[in-house]
């Protein structure tokens, strides 16, 4: 359940993103990827689920170079991936009920009933009930957000990818989701990578936090070292607010 | 097949009817010698309706209804990350949402352009007969007499080539968008634009081959 990332370098035209950006996610943990917008921490998460590919560097699942592998190789990586898109990403011709069966009628052969139980127990996780008929277009934010995390998990998944999992919710939905993504990691036992730049994420629901700035990892720690770092970097993106402030005096 | 056949037929068969309508009054009107049979007015709507008014005009109308749709649903799900959604699941997107919307496009232009086709005679005869133009009689004794089986033959070929073209193209212009709403209205419209010049040079290129 381990994954590393390698000298990682990524640019765009001659916009460099990322540059040797070294890290070895914790097992079993919710590892936060934390840095200021534009500071390449969606890039990165894309270049780790294979949607970009690095253009130096070497992303590796239990041992295994994603970006090397053959097709199926990829696919066999692939299938023990979730992902939590930051819109959702909810296929909106689909209800709620088909969007978590897809990867289910996709990657098993797995009979109507077994997979309409597996949604039911999916569905019932993230504490949504009675929304199966309904289209996303008929569902909140929050309720997207949940959506997204059961398709995500229905596949019983050894990593788990989010990509801004609160953005545009309210602070109640948003720590709703961020202890459903805390919930599951533990229960399920998966590695989940979390991009966030939400510090009430970070110190509720981060066991590991890298922090990104200048193109490359300038810090990584545990949420108790976030609060007493000397890095100016982080400190100045940790402590913008009163807030967080006051929460360390 | 279903967006793209069912939902298209009810703007081929209005186009259609009325195309036929008015080719039939406008060869009648340029049709005045006496020395002409009114049956001529049959030939010319029935040869013009198989090999050029049905397959070009139809996919010209369909490449502005589904090829804006296909443009805009696919980039709708490249800007909402539904793509990305796909692909991360180790899902083939290209085969997964490309290759249905070719393959639908290349069986509903033909059955859709035959249907346009039988319309336009149609709405030939009516118009003829109700203008007092031509008689149901003379219209279709001319359309019969110039009648080849290979008109049809090309109708289809044109079919089957404009289907894959505007599908193609569209599908295209709405996979690899980037940005948001602005660029998938863009986008929607340069498939519209870039079909209906392809299939234009398509046309020439197959009469020229072809006949």
């Amino acid at each position: 359940m381990s994954i590393v990332i390698k000298n990682i370098g990524k640019k765009f035209g001659e916009n460099t993103i990322l540059e040797d950006v070294n890290y070895a996610m914790e097992p079993g943990k919710v590892n936060m990827i934390i840095g200021m917008s534009g500071s390449g921490k969606s890039v990165l998460l894309k270049c780790m689920v294979g949607l970009l590919s690095p253009d130096e560097g070497e992303v590796l699942f239990d041992g295994q170079n994603f970006h090397q592998a053959d097709f199926q190789g990829q696919r066999d990586i692939r299938k023990n991936i979730g992902m939590l898109f930051q819109a959702s990403a909810l296929f909106d011709s689909l209800t709620v009920e088909e969007n978590v069966a897809f990867p289910l009628k996709m990657f098993t052969t797995n009979p109507k009933k077994e997979i309409a139980e597996r949604v039911r127990f999916c569905l019932d996780r993230v504490n949504l009930v009675n929304v199966g008929h309904l289209l996303p277009s008929e569902i909140s934010g929050g309720m997207k957000k949940r959506v997204g995390i059961a398709r995500a998990i229905a596949m019983q998944p050894k990593y788990l990818f989010c990509d801004e999992p609160n953005s545009g919710l309210d602070p109640l939905t948003a720590s709703v989701i961020d202890h459903l993504i805390y919930e599951l990691t533990h229960e399920y036992q998966m590695t989940t990578v979390v991009v966030s730049h939400d510090m009430n994420s970070v110190t509720n629901i981060g066991d590991k936090i890298m922090f990104l700035s200048n193109k490359t990892k300038a810090w990584e720690g545990d949420k108790n070292a976030l609060m007493h770092s000397d890095n100016p970097g982080l400190n100045e993106f940790v402590f913008v607010s009163d807030f967080m402030k006051q929460k360390i005096n | 097949m279903v967006s793209v056949g069912v939902g298209s037929i009810v703007i081929v068969i209005i186009t259609s009817v009325f195309i036929g309508a008015v080719t039939t009054v406008q060869t009648a009107y340029q049709l005045v010698s006496g020395f002409i049979p009114r049956s001529a007015i049959g030939s010319v709507v029935a040869a013009s309706a198989l090999l050029e008014l049905a397959p070009t005009i139809t996919s010209l109308v369909l490449a502005g209804k589904v090829g804006s749709h296909i443009a805009s649903q696919l980039g709708t799900m490249r800007v909402t990350e539904q793509i990305d959604a796909i692909e991360v699941m180790g899902i083939n997107s290209v085969g997964y949402l490309i290759m249905p919307k070719v393959i639908g496009s290349i069986l509903a232009f033909p059955l859709l352009i035959s249907i346009a086709a039988f319309l336009i005679i149609l709405g030939g005869i009516v118009a003829g007969d109700w203008t007092g133009q031509v008689t149901i009689a003379d219209f279709t004794f001319g359309a019969r007499g110039t009648f080849e089986t290979f008109q049809v033959v090309f109708m289809f070929t044109k079919a089957l080539t404009f289907g894959f073209l505007i599908s193609s193209i569209s599908a295209y212009q709405g996979f690899y968008v980037r940005g948001g709403a602005l660029e998938v209205g863009q986008a929607s419209t340069r498939a519209v634009v870039f079909s209906c010049i392809l299939v234009l040079i398509a046309d020439y290129v197959l009469a020229q081959l072809l006949l």
